[in-house]
């Protein structure tokens, strides 16, 4: 408990908490881990961008940030990205379809460090990739995400 | 800790030809992300699911990569199409090597 709240404080108050042993750890994650940006790079890969065939479902609001309910929904997509770029690790998940996929959706439950907003892309079926993006006030912070 | 990884899955029995499916998933799993410390402050090490693979009749249905941002007892709903009678094959991967499978048939009628 005791690192949920020093997670919480750090992601709060910023730097006026920077002595707290996990606030140097969470920056020595930072450095270490992937940039947002450089995973979405990596995924559009020079494709064509549009805001068009995907949309991103999470709450305005979420009271604790370890359990955000989150459903994506692509029609036809190849594969679908979501990223919380203000967590210690941007990607929360990657799903792959396969011929077998019955509609291009996933919902599940993910971890928010802190408020921010959530992105997903998906490569469509012509080859585009879809971006969206969706705001969420994060009351308690998800540690460890 | 790992001992008690256990698969629950919710899907019909039994399906149209060609009919579209939702399957909901969940294995019980503490997705220890290995930022958290315990009570003593030494560091709990990260010891999550990495992936789960869905396959009907050995066709892959979805595949997904998951990181530790992905909550505690790990959920994932998502929708199959069935064009025959066959068997789902569900593995959830842990990043210890740990494979946890089950399977479930369906019936087309």
């Amino acid at each position: 408990m005791i690192d949920r709240r020093d997670m919480l404080a750090a992601g709060l108050t910023g730097a006026a908490l920077a002595a707290m042993p996990l606030r140097l750890r969470a920056q020595a994650v930072a450095a270490t881990a992937e940039s947002a940006d450089g995973i979405i790079a990596e995924f559009t890969g020079g494709a064509a961008l549009t805001g068009a065939g995907l949309v991103l479902d999470l709450p305005e609001t979420a009271e604790n940030g370890n359990g955000v309910a989150l459903r994506v929904d692509a029609p036809g997509a190849t594969e679908i990205l979501v990223l919380a770029p203000e967590n210690p690790w941007p990607r929360v998940f990657r799903a792959s379809f396969g011929p077998l996929s019955g509609a291009q959706s996933v919902a599940t439950r993910i971890r928010l460090a802190r408020s921010q907003e959530v992105i997903a892309l998906a490569r469509l079926a012509d080859g585009r990739v879809a971006r969206a993006s969706a705001p969420v006030s994060v009351i308690i912070g998800g540690c460890g995400a | 800790m790992a001992q008690d990884v256990e698969p629950r899955l919710r899907l019909p029995k039994t399906a149209t030809r060609d009919e579209v499916i939702e399957i909901r998933t969940l294995i019980t799993h503490p997705m220890e992300s290995g930022l958290r410390r315990d009570e003593n402050g030494q560091p709990i090490p990260r010891a999550i699911i990495d992936r789960l693979s869905v396959t009907f009749n050995g066709i892959p249905v979805i595949d997904l990569a998951i990181e530790p941002a992905i909550s505690a007892n790990p959920y994932f709903a998502f929708q199959a199409r069935i064009p025959e009678s066959g068997e789902f094959v569900f593995a959830w991967h842990g990043d210890d090597g740990a494979i946890h499978e089950a399977r479930r048939r369906i019936e087309v009628v």
